[in-house]
């Protein structure tokens, strides 16, 4: 306190002093008290000394706390923030301000974790005069330590073409085989779960929420069995599936049939959700916006069509290629996809915004398997060669990343979430592939844990199946349930017009009970007629009037033409 | 060739022994975490419907009155202790903790009209229909007989409620006309008197000591200050007023419970009209106790219920009700902001949860969190329809749900009526009157 109130006095004695050394006047802020019922400009003549005697770095070797990077900002941004412009009030735009404040800071603080991060993502890198391409398995999995060499394997099986799908943490993988043979083990340990035989040819594979069940496409039915092989269910509304897609967040198994059925099946309830007939051929390309959980079907007219379960036509419809469809495939972040036809192109297009396309490929032969991994390495699929390209959707890749050729054709391949890692199935069994580079190498365990024992299993299935997303949220635009829901001009103009073709309303009439001899059945229906008759002519009236306005409204909308002013006015 | 794999070693990843905890690596990229918003309106979800679960508010009753309870007391520094009045006259002193009766008497020939606990909570004065003050002052804990009041003033006038200076040794009684009186002198310091009408509530100001609110039955609420010799001023509503709380945290507000079924909130700055509107009863609300944070406040009605409102809020936010709870004669909010206590004419005092679905007792820091996280999703996701309606709803008695019914007919008709007149005269002529100033008739000073 003495401090602030020596101030006056020397600026007072400013002026005679000036020749003389002038002793540094430094405020203590939290010595001043504010005023109990503080004033306004008070707090601003406070605020404004606290901006000028910022006090220097004391240890300027630590500069304190480093701003991550905007990139880093960008990439866990949660979007561009409310304008305030249009709020008229003030204490409004404050809530809104701070409430913009908490969000910038929770990026922030998700923007500094990333220094937390323990693993680095893998990578190849070609000496002067080396391109990668030329890499072949054996010499990656000789350079790279025992523990990652061990991931490259090959199973040698009998029941050719096969399929598989790994499960969603990366841990345990499915594979079934056309003629009927199914296994399911934990890929890294090799331990085995279940291996039966169907004895019914096998169209597709597909995990479900977690390692403890399956659901195998048999020759008419979908069955679904559990790690120890028991069948569990037999659906028959499923009818002679082609391919399945399972949804984890919505317990959604999607499926195609080869009679053209789309159909959703909720497993955590065992009802089915939506089953439509496409009317669109034999559907037989089925793969999953990992984004917004649509359900993507490609097509022998090259047009590639997206699918929600509440609504009978496709949400959306792209035309691809000119040639029939081959394979589509969606990265995970749900940014690109990629599409390959007959024609021996491969696209990629930009989903979100369902343009594109970004690039275009001429491939030598065609591809007939797409796949993408998480850090976006594209995976195809020709005959018996299997291509990784690298940065292949924002540039254009000019040679694969690696190749790899098989004996016998390649009927799909899948990526290993959170391995570098391409499991690639075939008519001779199963391939493990080391693509350095293809997975995210910090796994989230809250979301997906490779290491997750039974207990956490279980508590993990429970918080998930109390997170089941409805079915009727699954939109183009997931994030829509999280803005405002404004009425358009269009929805209102067209709620109005469905107005207009309501039934006028019934009118419910009950005589009063009258003595004897004033009513009788015939006046009464005469009254009844002649009330119902004035409700129709009110309600003829009011739509009239709303016809009124609509025109007028239209009328106003319309604009004005250089030479209106010498029409003659209209009253 | 330079190459490197992902290769983990599940030594960094697993827990070393059995009774470690679980490691747990998070990784907050988006991409990793996708559907956020469905997710979290799912989450919003299953919060408000479990909020819905856990709501049972009502915690036990304090059963041991021969007649109807007339008043009840709060202790100013215990939370335990509640003294109640009864109409027989009967004045019984409760420990709440263990709901059981620790004193009972009989304190008055008649009814009890008031309790009132001086400002450190030492003694009580209680006033009934015999025209008595009288003093008490009683360990609680000590068996003995406490038939004896330490002092007994008899008044010359009739006494219809008390109320105790928020510091001094001062207290107020109204009946026919306004008494202060010193607890150490035995005849009133200063008699207040406006109008003819005799009054029934007073309320000092918890913050503002020296300001008072009466309510008359000649339908006014009117303020005074002790150190001045007349009072302030005076505001007439359309129907009587049976109760005025002051808002303990902004002295200057002050709600009013009202016969014609509603609460106001004035600002005694500007008394002509209401500073909002408190709709939601269907009978006369008969007592209102505001929260120690000045934030809420509850009501009881004679239509059988208790709600709470939100202050600022025009509509409650909650309705207590039980089967064999009849018209309630005073309802308090306790002063750990927990608990709601309510009197009522059929001889039970009953104890609620003031928020429905609160857990009682000591929460663990992770049930906190959790319990945070879904308050916040609640509000963020607040005006989805779905939430919006499992929120809102509340069960009421069937009686309470004809006569809301039958309330919001006659207020369309009321509304009809006044659009058709407005309608088929000159216009300006039929005025818009704001729902605030339709219930005041006059301010006076």
């Amino acid at each position: 306190m003495p401090q602030a109130e020596a101030e006056p006095q020397d600026e007072a004695k400013e002026s005679p002093t000036a020749s003389k050394k002038q002793p540094d006047i430094t405020y203590d802020v939290t010595k001043i008290k504010k005023k109990p019922w503080g004033r306004r400009r008070e707090d601003r003549r406070l605020e404004k000394m606290k901006k000028l005697k910022q006090k220097p770095n004391p240890n300027p070797k630590f500069k304190g706390r480093v701003k991550p990077s905007k990139e880093l900002l960008e990439k866990y941004s949660k979007g561009k923030g409310v304008n305030v412009k249009g709020v008229k009030l003030d204490i409004h735009k404050k809530k809104i301000r701070k409430k913009e404040d908490k969000i910038k800071f929770a990026e922030e603080q998700a923007a500094m974790a990333e220094i937390l991060l323990t693993e680095d993502a893998g990578f190849l890198e070609a000496d002067s005069g080396e391109t990668t391409t030329q890499f072949t398995q054996k010499q990656i999995v000789d350079s790279v330590d025992i523990a990652a060499a061990t991931k490259h394997f090959d199973l040698h099986l009998d029941f050719g073409p096969y399929r598989a799908k790994y499960t969603r943490n990366g841990r345990h993988l499915l594979i079934g085989g056309q003629r009927g043979h199914v296994a399911a083990f934990d890929w890294m340990t090799k331990k085995l779960h279940c291996e039966m035989n169907v004895m019914e040819s096998v169209h597709d594979v597909c995990w479900l929420h977690i390692e403890t069940m399956f659901a195998v496409a048999q020759k008419s039915w979908v069955y679904i069995y559990d790690n120890q092989g028991i069948e569990l269910h037999c659906i028959k509304r499923l009818n002679r599936v082609s391919r399945m897609e399972f949804l984890p967040y919505h317990f959604l198994l999607g499926s195609c049939s080869e009679e053209g059925y789309l159909s959703w099946l909720d497993v955590s309830i065992g009802q089915l959700v939506g089953q439509y007939n496409t009317n669109l051929g034999r559907l037989n390309i089925l793969t999953q916006n990992p984004w917004n959980a649509t359900l993507c079907l490609g097509h022998a007219k090259g047009v590639v069509s997206f699918w929600a379960p509440t609504s009978r036509e496709p949400l959306a419809k792209m035309l691809c290629h000119k040639a029939p469809l081959l394979a589509v495939d969606i990265d995970p972040s749900g940014t690109y996809m990629a599409t390959s036809a007959t024609n021996r192109e491969l696209k990629i297009w930009d989903v979100r915004k369902l343009e594109g396309p970004v690039q275009e490929y001429k491939l030598v032969t065609s591809a007939n398997n797409l796949a993408f991994s998480q850090k976006k390495l594209l995976g195809v699929g020709m005959g018996n060669i299997v291509e990784v390209y690298r940065d292949c959707c924002i540039t254009a890749a000019k040679r694969p990343y690696l190749r790899h050729r098989f004996v016998t054709p390649i009927s799909n391949f899948k990526f290993c979430p959170y391995e570098d890692v391409l499991g690639v199935a075939h008519g001779r069994g199963f391939t493990s592939l080391l693509v350095p580079g293809a997975g995210e190498p910090n796994f989230d365990s809250l979301e997906a844990n490779p290491f997750q024992s039974k207990s956490q299993r279980r508590e993990a299935e429970v918080k998930a199946l109390l997170e089941k997303i409805q079915p009727e949220l699954i939109t183009l635009d997931p994030t829509v349930i999280a803005e405002v829901d404004t009425p358009t001009l269009q929805d209102k103009i067209e709620a109005k017009k469905k107005l207009l073709y309501l039934k006028p309303p019934r009118i419910n009439y009950e005589p009063r009970k009258k003595a004897k001899g004033k009513g009788g059945s015939v006046k009464m229906a005469r009254n009844k007629k002649i009330l119902q008759e004035e409700a129709t002519k009110e309600f003829v009236k009011k739509k009239k009037e709303i016809l009124k306005e609509n025109t007028e409204c239209a009328k106003q909308n319309k604009p004005q033409h250089v030479l209106d002013r010498f029409l003659p006015k209209q009253k | 060739m330079k190459v490197k794999v992902i290769s983990r070693n599940p030594d960094e990843y697993l827990r070393e022994t059995k009774h470690d905890i679980h490691k747990v690596q998070r990784n907050f990229d988006p991409a990793l975490h996708p559907f956020e918003a469905a997710r979290e309106y799912t989450r919003a979800l299953n919060a408000v419907k479990l909020e819905k679960v856990f709501a049972k508010p009502f915690i036990g009753s304090l059963d041991g009155h021969r007649d109807g309870v007339s008043c009840i007391a709060k202790h100013p520094k215990k939370l335990s202790i509640l003294i109640s009045g009864a109409f027989d006259g009967e004045i019984r002193i409760w420990d709440l903790p263990q709901q059981v009766c620790l004193k009972n008497f009989v304190a008055h020939n008649g009814i009890i009209r008031g309790i009132a606990y001086t400002p450190k909570g030492n003694r009580f004065i209680s006033i009934g229909d015999d025209k008595t003050i009288k003093t008490w002052n009683i360990k609680e804990q000590e068996d003995c007989e406490v038939n004896e009041p330490k002092n007994t003033i008899l008044s010359k006038t009739v006494l219809n409620n008390i109320s105790f200076h928020g510091k001094a040794s001062t207290f107020a009684t109204v009946g026919e006309v306004c008494q202060i009186w010193e607890e150490s002198r035995n005849t009133p310091v200063r008699t207040i008197e406006w109008g003819v009408d005799s009054l029934h509530d007073v309320a000092f100001n918890p913050v503002e000591h020296n300001i008072l609110a009466s309510c008359a039955s000649d339908r006014s609420i009117i303020l005074y200050d002790i150190r001045d010799t007349d009072p302030l001023r005076k505001v007439i509503m359309n129907l009587r007023t049976n109760k005025v709380c002051w808002n303990p945290m902004e002295p200057f507000i002050f709600t009013a419970a009202n016969e014609d079924y509603n609460l106001y909130t004035f600002d005694t700055r500007n008394l002509k009209h209401p500073t909002n509107v408190h709709m939601d009863h269907v009978s006369a609300v008969t007592y209102v106790d505001y929260a120690p944070t000045g934030k809420e406040f509850v009501s009881g009605s004679y239509d059988k219920t208790i709600r709470i409102f939100e202050a600022g809020k025009g509509h409650s936010r909650e309705v207590y009700h039980t089967k064999r709870m009849q018209r309630l004669t005073c309802v308090l909010w306790s002063l750990d902001n927990k608990y709601i206590i309510s009197g009522s004419d059929e001889m039970n005092i009953r104890l609620w949860k003031s928020k429905a679905s609160e857990k009682l007792g000591p929460l663990k820091p992770r049930e906190k969190a959790a319990l945070r996280y879904s308050e916040a999703l609640k509000e963020k996701y607040a005006s989805h329809p779905q939430i919006k309606r499992i929120a809102r709803h509340r069960h009421v008695p069937k009686h309470i749900y004809n006569a809301q019914r039958e309330l919001r007919t006659i207020k369309e008709k009321v509304k009809r009526k006044e659009a058709n007149r407005r309608a088929h005269s000159k216009p300006g002529e039929v005025p818009y009157v704001p729902e605030r100033k339709k219930h005041v008739v006059k301010e006076q000073s």
